[in-house]
């Protein structure tokens, strides 16, 4: 692990209608991570996400990629949003999705060409999608949809990866396609952020884990502070008996 | 006049022929444009623009006294900008949702538009008579003109979506993932609602602000069911929204001049009901065809499975059986034997069915492809 900081946040305080959402969180995330966003519901770890992508527009606090703004710096970093957050009805191809992914190199008005669909067909291929990528994107399982919002991110080929929920609503086989992806990115140098919900592989899959309850309770490596106590801080409740290792 | 005598005429009558082109015009860039707004969800948003489009027509009028269709058209775009707004100040800055925001405006700016034009009405002033065909649309009091500025309007847009055709179709498939891209969403916004607001405004004289929005509908509604691609889909929905124009105006030009934007709409309704029920791949009909034959197959796959269930416990997999044993069976009818027959799943000799090779191979693969399908 590099000792380059991919990510800080500093005081960030974003509040809804006055209810606040995530308070004072500051967060230094080192390059070449694969980190874990745990807690409970409505803890802000989508709000976190799209706080550090610049979507939402905190009350207070900033964020740094790389020590500078994200509007300077949104070329080094994919987004795979939650699957939810889209109509899949809209009319469109699995691979046109994909292509998506390299708008941001190309900027304002250029249009994709060749090098851009050789690149998402790469994409594709890497998330095992390569034989849907004419299918209406309506007619994949929620399982294929996530993996084409992943390759989506992939096409982009960033330094950073911030990850809604990429395991939300798929089976088994499409879990470990998925972390071996994650895993593939760390390997290469990349820092790679998830939002993640079950607790029990969080020690498997991940090696830096966030505990986040509108404050965060803790961030760190996994084998130091993934620990009862800190989930006990975060969830509210004993975890002694669930997560033992 | 009769509709045969209206066609004929078009192309010697120059009265005719402005009409017929600028509806056609008109037509097409309300589908082109209704299909950002459908796919957008903000299919409402139209019939508030258009109808807070209303008082600003009365006020050009009063302020003015001029009759003239493009006064009135810079009217009517400055207060369908005011609602347009407003609905936005509404939904950010309170709890009130776009529903909600989107009826008070519409309400709101409609009904004063109508105090305006009661009181319009009277006034000693013979000037006065005819801003009431804002209401529902009168196509014959085109000019030139007017036709003139629909395609200016019309060629504008096309070159707009042209040009940003990514940045449309990516700001309209997901917003959060367009934003993290470094577009700025916000004017894409602005572009796309400005050419709606510029569509709904044009089309003011001919159809009227009471139906203006399904203008924008119709067309884009009618052509989602064709098409799994937003090209073809826009294309499409240009189409429908030229013949829609085209028709209204020719029926309602050869019945006693009714008013056009009823009839426009009600050929556009046409379209959409034909297209959900007829189109292939998501309309009515053809899914509940789809549906019997999923249900019938099913019958036969659990027959056959059965079948399975039984042939699976001898070596020889073709080893004939007493049609007899699937009696205790349901689902079993002569009809589905003779179905898994000539699909060559089995075979019937004597009262006794032996399952084949291929019928094998299919029990074998229907649970796979189940999860495949899923």
């Amino acid at each position: 692990m590099s000792e380059k900081i991919a990510i800080t946040v500093d005081d960030l305080t974003v509040a809804y209608n006055y209810k606040p959402v995530l308070w004072d969180i500051d967060l230094v995330i080192p390059e070449g991570v694969l980190m874990a966003i745990v807690g409970p519901n409505g803890a802000g770890k989508s709000t976190l996400i799209k706080s550090i992508l610049d979507i939402i527009k905190p009350i207070a606090g900033s964020v740094k990629i790389f020590g500078k703004p994200y509007k300077k710096q949104y070329q080094h970093v994919a987004y795979v949003p939650q699957k939810g957050s889209v109509d899949w009805d809209f009319p469109t191809t699995a691979l046109d999705v994909v292509m998506m992914g390299t708008y941001g190199s190309l900027g304002w008005i250029k249009r994709p060409g060749q090098k851009q669909k050789k690149a998402a067909l790469e994409a594709l291929e890497k998330v095992g999608m390569l034989e849907f990528k004419s299918r209406q994107i309506s007619q994949l399982s929620g399982g294929q949809q996530q993996r084409i919002f992943l390759a989506r991110a992939l096409v982009q080929n960033s330094s950073i990866y911030l990850m809604d929920e990429p395991f939300q609503g798929v089976d088994a086989t499409t879990e470990k396609a998925i972390i071996n992806i994650l895993k593939e990115l760390r390997k290469a140098g990349k820092t790679v952020i998830v939002v993640h919900h079950d607790l029990q592989t969080v020690p498997e899959y991940f090696d830096w884990v966030t505990f986040l309850n509108v404050k965060k309770i803790a961030t760190g490596p996994v084998k130091d502070i993934f620990n009862d106590d800190n989930l006990t801080k975060t969830y509210g409740i004993n975890y002694k008996v669930s997560i033992q290792q | 006049m009769t509709l045969s005598e209206y066609f004929s005429l078009v192309f010697n009558d120059y009265t005719l022929r402005t009409i017929t082109l600028g509806t056609a015009v008109l037509g097409a860039i309300c589908g082109m444009l209704g299909s950002f707004a459908v796919l957008r969800k903000q299919s409402l948003l139209g019939d508030a623009i258009s109808h807070a489009a209303l008082p600003g027509i009365a006020l050009a009028f009063l302020i003015t006294g001029a009759k003239n269709s493009n006064t009135l058209l810079i009217g009517a775009l400055i207060s369908g900008l005011i609602g347009t707004f407003w609905i936005r100040g509404i939904v950010k800055k309170t709890h009130l949702k776009s529903d909600t925001a989107l009826g008070l405006i519409l309400s709101l700016f409609f009904g004063f538009g109508m105090l305006l034009l009661t009181f319009i009405q009277k006034m000693p002033n013979a000037n006065q008579a005819g801003l009431d065909k804002y209401l529902f649309g009168q196509a014959a009091t085109l000019v030139e003109s007017d036709v003139w500025l629909m395609c200016i309007v019309t060629g504008i847009s096309l070159i707009v979506l042209l040009v940003f055709w990514k940045e449309f179709k990516l700001l309209l498939f997901d917003v959060d993932y367009t934003k993290s891209l470094g577009f700025n969403t916000r004017i894409l916004d602005v572009l796309i609602t400005s050419l709606i607001v510029l569509a709904i405004v044009i089309g003011l004289q001919t159809v009227g602000v009471v139906l203006m929005s399904a203008m924008l509908l119709a067309p884009a509604a009618a052509a989602r069911q064709w098409t799994n691609s937003l090209g073809v889909m826009i294309f499409l929905a240009a189409i429908f929204g030229a013949f829609s124009g085209v028709l209204g105006t020719a029926v309602s030009a050869s019945s006693n001049n009714l008013s056009t934007g009823p009839v426009i709409v009600l050929i556009a309704a046409t379209f959409v009901i034909f297209s959900f029920i007829f189109s292939p791949g998501r309309g009515l009909l053809f899914r509940e065809i789809r549906y019997w034959k999923n249900r019938n197959d099913l019958h036969l796959h659990k027959t056959l499975s059965f079948m399975y269930s039984i042939a699976k416990t001898h070596d020889d997999i073709s080893h004939p059986h007493a049609v007899k044993i699937l009696n205790n069976f349901q689902g079993y009818t002569k009809r589905s034997l003779k179905k898994l027959e000539s699909r060559e799943y089995i075979t019937v000799n004597n009262a006794m069915w032996s399952l084949t090779q291929k019928g094998y191979n299919k029990v074998v693969n229907m649970y796979n492809q189940q999860e495949n399908n899923d």
